[in-house]
């Protein structure tokens, strides 16, 4: 393929420099895209989009006309970061972790961190994800969130920034975990240029993490994946990482909570006891007696069963209470305060609308700022000020004006871009990178993540739902050429 | 396990063999009508009536043509009989249950779904038929050998073996009381070599004429057929060998004390009927009848012993 007029202006490319060379390490790749013809690559395009056919990879969109299962978007050009560079940003999500789930297990209990003047408890009471069914509640190791999804992105000043935090129930390792399955599929003479780190250790990590908070140590733990069922656009998820970890995947009504206070699944020999439950429910929808009362979803006295210690949850009811984006501008103060580090990994640069003087630079500069809802994800709700019409911004200042404590602004990171496969050209779309942190009895950080490409031209939104597509994402041993 | 996968896994078992049932009938009876001398010329309603559908075939359609009947056999979906009907719900029982199958049974029944869904059988040209009927089939087995070959032998195998073998023995009592019930108007000597051409037609529906070669030898007449089909436990499709199979895979599992007795009993009514003298007294239709009861009875004692709380 022809690269010479490869666009970088104004970009930060992961693979090339401004001048068209590769970056540090990363030659061969450049060598390969150079040396292949656009047959050749589009061979092994029409290869991965018939794995993904016949290996059912699929996501669901929701929408007005209904549910519609779509294949997985993967584009074949893989994305790579130097292990040396990797090394420092697993650090750096570790520490970024445990402050969050020190804060989490902090306000639910003595709440010293209001107490000490470094977080405003007016954040808290009207915070929509906090629950105060979890007050007082000390789960087993202190970890609320066991697993989590960070989002990073690279600005063009080519720093990695942490964009969010996602604690509640971070969704796409299992698409991760197959992008390198199709990479290997379709590009098995990569593998021998360069020594990748592999991805395969993610489920059995899972299964520690989530073995570590079994009530019952002495035995072999029962854990299960409980799914909301297969009209979740999660659902491909839910079932293969239960087919991964050896787990049953279970539905709200296969779970009862007995006169004892524990769980139990109905399997076709009776009662059998379950320890730990990995849950893809929403916690309003987990149990209709302390939450939703119509759900149908959840477990009816699972909370009781979880408070009395006879289950354990991951993650944690409550935890959502940290994945507030304006909980997120408090990270880096969390973390000298819990940790008395300082952060390795910065936090993109935020506005507060609920701060009086934030709001008016906010309200100022919407044109050039990105506004966001601070309990949504999926990438709703998010006014990108650049590309939005009069119209838009008008209704964004309403909506920060009427509620300023649900939005915060940021400036606009211009993502840094990888080489793609579009039509018949390889042209730079941006990315970002959702790696997955498990914390339980030890922390574990995923080689590299799912990295989410926009594939329409110039855009910055990558959510799948929104006609964004994925890369398999390559750590390597960093040997610079 | 789950009782909720199990269930999925029973009907997993049910739809993938139905869904092979109904081409294989298609398949079949589309070559008879080839074949039947002028004044016994069948129709496509034989189709309809052979698998007991009259009533939901007549409240959607009006004229029993080759046109409805193999649209209504094998792209309605709002014939819950129909194939492709059952490969979507195989496909979604497969998905809800996914965890469990082997990886590779998964992409083929998913791969089976995205065949018929891109190729509906209402597109198809008489000349392509029967390719297009014999893929179907060649999926089915091809999806039940993959478990055969590749599952452990565990509660999971043991309720799709069940639902499979229920589901066959289903279709061969259908079929058996549908050639009895054809055979009344023939007489004398083209009646003869009309209801020789008709038993033929049974086996062959139940691809089970060559087995019955090796086996019983003689032509195929009434007498032998019926027999041949009920009691004869090798043949794969006797409805002794499916409530053998059933046997096999109950008796291992937990609590199986009710259906073990309602299978028992059915079994041994089949074993030891004498089907001879029914068919001279004119009782194989009620004897048929009861059967069928049995296997309503069967299923609805697993239903009860391990899906409902």
């Amino acid at each position: 393929m022809n690269l010479d007029h490869y666009p970088t202006e104004g970009l930060y490319d992961e693979l090339l420099t401004p001048r068209l060379k590769s970056r540090g390490g990363l030659g061969r790749m450049l060598d390969t895209l150079k040396r292949l013809s656009y047959k050749e690559l589009d061979t092994r395009r029409r290869d991965a989009e018939h794995s993904i056919s016949t290996m059912g990879i699929t996501f669901t969109v929701y929408s007005e006309a209904g549910n519609i299962d779509r294949e997985w978007p993967y584009d074949v050009i893989p994305r790579i970061i130097l292990n040396t560079e990797w090394k420092r940003i697993e650090k750096g999500l570790i520490q970024r972790l445990a402050a969050l789930n020190l804060f989490v297990s902090d306000v639910y209990n003595e709440q010293r961190i209001i107490k000490d003047g470094k977080f405003p408890e007016y954040i808290l009471k009207t915070s929509k994800n906090y629950r105060r069914e979890c007050e007082g509640m000390k789960p087993l190791l202190g970890v609320w969130a066991h697993i989590c999804g960070t989002d990073l992105v690279r600005d063009s000043d080519g720093v990695m920034y942490v964009l969010e935090d996602n604690l509640r129930i971070p969704s796409g390792v299992s698409y991760m975990l197959e992008n390198r399955r199709l990479t290997k599929l379709t590009f098995p003479e990569l593998f021998e240029d360069y020594s990748i780190s592999h991805m395969d250790g993610y489920t059995m990590q899972l299964f520690e993490t989530l073995s570590s908070i079994t009530p019952r140590p002495l035995d072999y733990p029962e854990v299960v994946v409980l799914t909301p069922g297969i009209y979740n656009s999660a659902y491909f998820e839910h079932s293969f990482l239960a087919r991964q970890l050896g787990a049953e995947l279970v539905e709200g009504t296969d779970l009862v909570v007995a006169g004892d206070d524990c769980v139990y699944m109905k399997t076709i020999a009776g009662l059998a006891r379950v320890d730990v439950v990995y849950r893809r429910v929403d916690d309003l929808f987990l149990d209709p007696e302390v939450f939703r009362k119509d759900s149908l979803l959840g477990v009816p006295g699972i909370m009781r069963a979880w408070k009395k210690g006879k289950v354990g949850l991951a993650n944690a009811p409550g935890v959502g209470v940290a994945d507030d984006k304006l909980v997120y501008t408090y990270v880096p103060d969390m973390i000298r305060y819990y940790l008395d580090e300082e952060p390795l990994l910065p936090n993109v640069p935020s506005y507060r609308c609920n701060d009086d003087k934030q709001r008016r630079h906010v309200l100022a500069n919407l044109g050039r700022l990105v506004v966001k809802p601070v309990n949504e994800s999926g990438g709703y709700g998010i006014v990108i000020g650049p590309g939005a019409s009069k119209r838009e911004l008008a209704q964004a200042a309403d909506r920060v004006k009427a509620a300023p404590r649900d939005y915060i602004a940021q400036p606009v990171v211009n993502l840094s871009t990888v080489p793609t496969l579009c039509g018949e050209r390889i042209e730079p779309r941006h990315v970002d990178l959702r790696p997955f942190i498990l914390q339980g009895g030890h922390s574990y950080v995923t080689a590299g993540g799912l990295t989410r490409v926009a594939l329409v031209r110039d855009s910055l939104v990558v959510n799948s739902s929104q006609g964004g597509g994925s890369k398999d994402t390559w750590v390597i041993a960093g040997t610079r050429e | 396990m789950l009782s909720r996968v199990a269930e999925q896994l029973y009907w997993y078992g049910r739809h993938v063999e139905r869904a092979e049932n109904t081409a294989r009938l298609v398949n079949v009876n589309a070559n008879l009508l080839m074949d039947l001398p002028r004044p016994f010329k069948r129709t496509w309603a034989n189709m309809i009536d052979m698998t007991g559908s009259n009533d939901a075939f007549y409240r959607a359609y009006k004229k029993a043509d080759e046109k409805n009947v193999l649209q209504f056999m094998l792209a309605d979906e709002a014939n819950p009989s129909s194939m492709a009907c059952c490969v979507r719900m195989a496909r979604e029982n497969a998905r809800s249950s996914r965890e469990i199958l082997p990886v590779e049974a998964w992409e083929t029944i998913n791969e089976f779904y995205l065949y018929v869904k891109k190729n509906p059988a209402s597109d198809l040209m008489p000349g392509q038929r029967h390719k297009y009927l014999n893929s179907v089939i060649r999926y089915c087995r091809q999806i039940m050998g993959m478990l055969f070959s590749g599952m452990s032998r565990g509660s999971a195998y043991r309720f799709v073996r069940i639902g499979r073998n229920l589901e066959r023995a289903d279709m061969s009592t259908r079929i058996i009381d549908a050639g009895c019930v054809n055979l009344l108007p023939a007489e004398g000597d083209t009646g003869a070599a009309f209801a020789e051409l008709l038993w033929l037609n049974v086996l062959n529906s139940l691809s089970s004429y060559q087995i019955y070669r090796q086996h019983v030898k003689v032509r195929p007449n009434g007498e032998d057929v019926v027999d041949f089909l009920l009691k004869y436990v090798d043949a794969p499709r006797s409805v002794s060998h499916c409530l053998e199979e059933i046997h096999t895979h109950l008796v291992r599992l937990p609590g199986n004390d009710l259906p073990l007795q309602t299978l028992v009993r059915t079994r041994d009514m089949v074993v030891d009927a004498d089907t001879i003298t029914m068919m001279e007294q004119g009782g194989l239709h009620g004897f048929i009848d009861e059967i069928q009861l049995g296997l309503n009875d069967i299923h609805a004692q697993v239903e009860q012993a391990w899906f409902r709380y």
